[in-house]
């Protein structure tokens, strides 16, 4: 609070020096800063929706293209739960296709699907509207990033015709195995993965300099940083960690390209391959690690930290109570962001580096659980004594508190050296990083998808079907998933096509079943999620605006779904947090960021 | 609207957390574009970065040696053999272009259309002649001394690799500064920026504020340049 306070006078001081521009707490308007943003107006059909400059349509351009290619990875994820559950009776994929499988399902969900949703979907619809601007800053540039997308997701899709199918390496991709005979898809598979990912990369940097420039410099009058929904503060800490992270997966695709294509040594050192000599030398297989685990680390918190955010708006809305340590949780946002960088090598522990690394990472790796834990604890004191409706998005939200801990605390397990050797590629990490940064994250995607259908169809989901959803998709989770810890205990390696009569299989094969049939009944579920959203954006139940009754700037537009600008003739101005539910002093039960403090006099808030 | 006076903003460590908890913007009185061609050029770096770091890997843990530059990079003039010859000139080219792009970006602000429009001309031009060297200098190690990709008889396979890629990928963007460096050209000399003309593509105003932002990455290209001449030629 001292600090607060201490900001405060700064802010003051700050205001008296600039002949009053700033006026911190009284109902006077700041002046404008910001020229007016001019706007391109679509004239046709294909200009407004198609070549769309929009940023609104360009978010849900954006996550229809990845939940289509994510449906793929699902289905991929059925062929595999087949073959490891009944490999006797459903033989139908080879180990090579099994391989392919394993590999585009990792790089499908993490990259393609949950990258594009929560940054290039959320990310592009909910900014412009939460922190008050009319559009992107750049809409031209922001059309073209996700054609750019759109491109890389075909060359993806691309892999499946071409001879010798998708690369089946892994989605790590570790060279030399990637690129040598003997790997599904050394031929065509991986030069278009590489490629695909390349693109990705170039793509998103066009988006996220586009989310950060207007987060930074395109608020609307009253928003500071500390007005911000949270939402707003994890897809942009996210956002920067993806600007600085993916430059190296794009050196490391860029060298492996020319590993493959021109036949250099980057990654390949002297090796025989069905006994004849490459002519490769020389070069470091564990050169790629590092360039990849120094984008796949922070990756990690791309997924996670807009999830963070968006988890933090939905309790605090339909728990009708303000965040629990605003400012805690966006120094946690920002701190987790930074630590990210520290500590890649831990996915690298058994790749025979000096101990005292493995020292140095573990270390790092552990200090993220505190910010990490203080995020929980305040997600929790937020509901505590909360005014709780257990809505869909509530739900879902409560079950991500629950996945996540669950997921970060086997990552405790996993980010010490000698627990993490003998867990080393085992179900163990299959099931940790499923829980984590999968399952967690899916469960904030689903309930922010409830939580703001009405704002951009204007109907509601329907309710049955979406507890349906919920209790299956949560109690299928764990179905899924916490055999998966066992069957690691016990040593079951990951990536295995077949068993065959392994000793560790007399327990495994019951689980495994099972697991199969957990996955299968929670994937078929999906499909009853598919419907309900095709059904409801044409027939559901007509919302009234804000349903939700929030606070943040993107339900207080003029029409609902907001149109193209935005906000009518005027921006909003912002006088406060978007947290203020509930507030003592006051009848009505929330006060939205516009309303200025004369129109709740009474209110006692100490600052916001 | 009206116009915002930094001059009167709180200076110093004041200044920066004034800043941060002000509402609007962040980095007070910068287009959005200038910061955006920053944020831009803070992730190019960690590409470069990631380039010259693995070179350096490539160097301490290759088994062949490392091949010796001064030799490699010699050239012949008038019968005398001189080290580095050709890359001093192509550095020194690139650098003055920096110095007319700096120069030309000064003009733009006073509104000095005809200067301008030379300097930017100057600039391209200098681009271009690197990017022509920089093809003579390729021309010459793939054709004349047997460097590949792959392999080359000097020693360690990876230095044509890494020599190839790194130069090659900042020609590249040398190459596409020069493209932008004559549309720019262009249209200053049309006096698109003093009547606001709208954008081919974008369909936006333009301004002698874009002067600056292509001037940003420019100099960022240049300055690449300078760390891979230090970890190619010089090391």
């Amino acid at each position: 609070m001292d600090e607060e306070y201490n900001n405060n006078k700064i802010e003051t001081k700050a205001a008296d020096s600039s002949s009053g521009s700033y006026a911190p707490s009284a109902d006077s308007i700041p002046a404008s800063e910001i020229p007016e943003q001019e706007l391109y107006h679509a004239k046709s059909f294909w200009t407004r929706w198609v070549f769309c400059q929009d940023a609104k349509v360009i978010g849900v351009q954006y996550a229809l293209t990845a939940t289509a290619v994510g449906l793929i990875g699902l289905v991929l994820s059925w062929g595999m739960r087949l073959q490891l559950g009944f490999p006797e009776t459903f033989s139908f994929l080879g180990p090579a296709t099994y391989y392919q499988s394993v590999t585009m399902h990792g790089m499908i969900m993490v990259v393609y699907l949950l990258t594009a949703l929560f940054l290039g979907g959320f990310g592009n619809y909910l900014i412009p509207l939460m922190v008050g601007a009319r559009d992107m800053v750049f809409p031209y540039l922001n059309m073209v990033s996700f054609w750019m997308f759109l491109v890389a997701v075909l060359v993806l899709i691309s892999s499946f015709f071409v001879p010798g199918g998708p690369t089946g390496a892994g989605w790590t991709l570790y060279p030399p195995q990637a690129i040598l005979p003997g790997t599904p898809g050394s031929e065509m598979g991986i030069v278009l993965m590489l490629v695909s990912l390349s693109l990705f990369v170039i793509g998103f940097t066009m988006g996220g300099l586009n989310y950060v420039i207007t987060i930074l410099q395109a608020r609307t009058r009253g928003m500071t940083l500390m007005r911000m929904p949270l939402t707003i503060w994890g897809i942009f800490t996210a956002t920067v960690l993806a600007l600085l992270a993916f430059p190296a997966l794009f050196v490391a695709c860029i060298m492996m390209t020319l590993d493959n294509l021109l036949g250099t040594s980057f990654f390949m050192p002297e090796i025989f391959t069905m006994g004849e000599q490459l002519g490769t030398t020389g070069g470091s297989p564990i050169l790629f690690q590092h360039l990849f685990w120094f984008f796949g680390h922070p990756e990690v918190y791309i997924v996670a930290l807009p999830a963070f955010g968006i988890v933090s708006d939905l309790i605090s809305v339909h728990a009708r109570k303000n965040i629990f340590g605003y400012r805690m949780m966006v120094w946690a946002i920002v701190i987790i962001g930074a630590l990210s960088f520290v500590v890649w090598a831990h996915h690298m522990y058994v790749s025979g580096m000096n101990p005292y690394f493995g020292f140095f990472f573990a270390t790092t790796t552990l200090i993220i659980a505190v910010p990490t834990a203080i995020k929980v604890y305040n997600w929790v004191l937020t509901l505590w004594r909360g005014n709780i409706h257990l809505t869909i998005p509530m739900l879902f939200s409560l079950g991500f508190i629950v996945t996540f801990v669950n997921g970060g605390i086997t990552g405790l397990f996993l980010g010490n050296v000698i627990i993490d050797i003998p867990l080393s590629d085992t179900y163990f990490v299959v099931a940790h990083f499923h829980m984590v940064m999968g399952i967690a994250p899916l469960m904030v995607i689903f309930g922010a998808i409830y939580h703001w259908f009405p704002l951009i169809s204007g109907r509601h989901l329907n309710q049955t079907l979406g507890k349906i959803h919920f209790w299956i998709s949560f109690v299928g989770a764990y179905a899924i998933y916490f055999p998966m810890h066992y069957l690691g205990f016990i040593g079951v390696p990951r990536r295995y096509y077949e068993m065959y009569d392994s000793p560790y299989m007399t327990t495994g094969v019951g689980l495994n079943q099972f697991i199969t049939v957990a996955a299968l009944i929670v994937g078929f579920t999906q499909i009853l999620f598919l419907y309900n959203i095709i059904h409801s954006a044409f027939y559901g139940e007509k919302s009234e605006k804000n349903p939700w009754k929030a606070n943040s700037l993107e339900w207080h537009t003029p029409e609902m779904p907001p149109a193209h600008g935005n906000f009518g003739k005027d921006l909003p101005v912002v006088y406060r947090w978007p947290y203020d539910f509930s507030v003592p002093g006051v009848e009505r039960e929330y006060i939205p960021q516009h309303v200025s403090p004369s129109e709740v006099p009474t209110a006692k808030v100490e600052k916001t | 609207m009206s116009e915002l006076d930094i001059s009167k903003l709180p200076k110093g460590g004041k200044g920066f957390v004034h800043d941060f908890a002000a509402d609007q913007t962040t980095f007070k009185g910068v287009p959005w574009g200038k910061a955006m061609m920053w944020i831009f050029l803070l992730s190019d770096t960690f590409i470069f970065s990631c380039f010259l770091i693995s070179l350096m890997t490539a160097r301490a843990s290759t088994t062949a040696e490392w091949p010796y530059p001064s030799e490699v990079f010699g050239l012949t003039a008038f019968g005398v053999e001189v080290p580095l010859l050709l890359i001093a000139i192509m550095t020194f080219v690139l650098i003055t272009s920096s110095g007319t792009m700096a120069l030309a970006v000064k003009y733009g602000y006073e509104r000095n259309r005809k200067m301008c429009a030379w300097l930017i001309l100057a600039t391209a031009i200098g681009g271009l002649t690197f990017v022509g060297m920089q093809a003579f200098e390729w021309s010459k190690l793939i054709f004349h001394d047997g460097i590949r990709p792959w392999g080359n008889p000097f020693g360690a396979a990876q230095f044509g690799s890494f020599f190839f890629m790194i130069t090659g990928f900042h020609g590249t963007h040398v190459s596409i500064g020069v493209i932008f460096l004559f549309i720019f050209a262009r249209k200053t000399f049309r006096g698109d920026f003093d009547v606001g003309r709208r954008g081919h593509f974008t369909s936006m105003k333009s301004d002698y504020k874009a002067i600056e932002i292509l001037g940003l990455y420019w100099h960022f290209v240049d300055l690449v340049w300078v760390f891979i001449f230090a970890f190619f030629y010089l090391w």
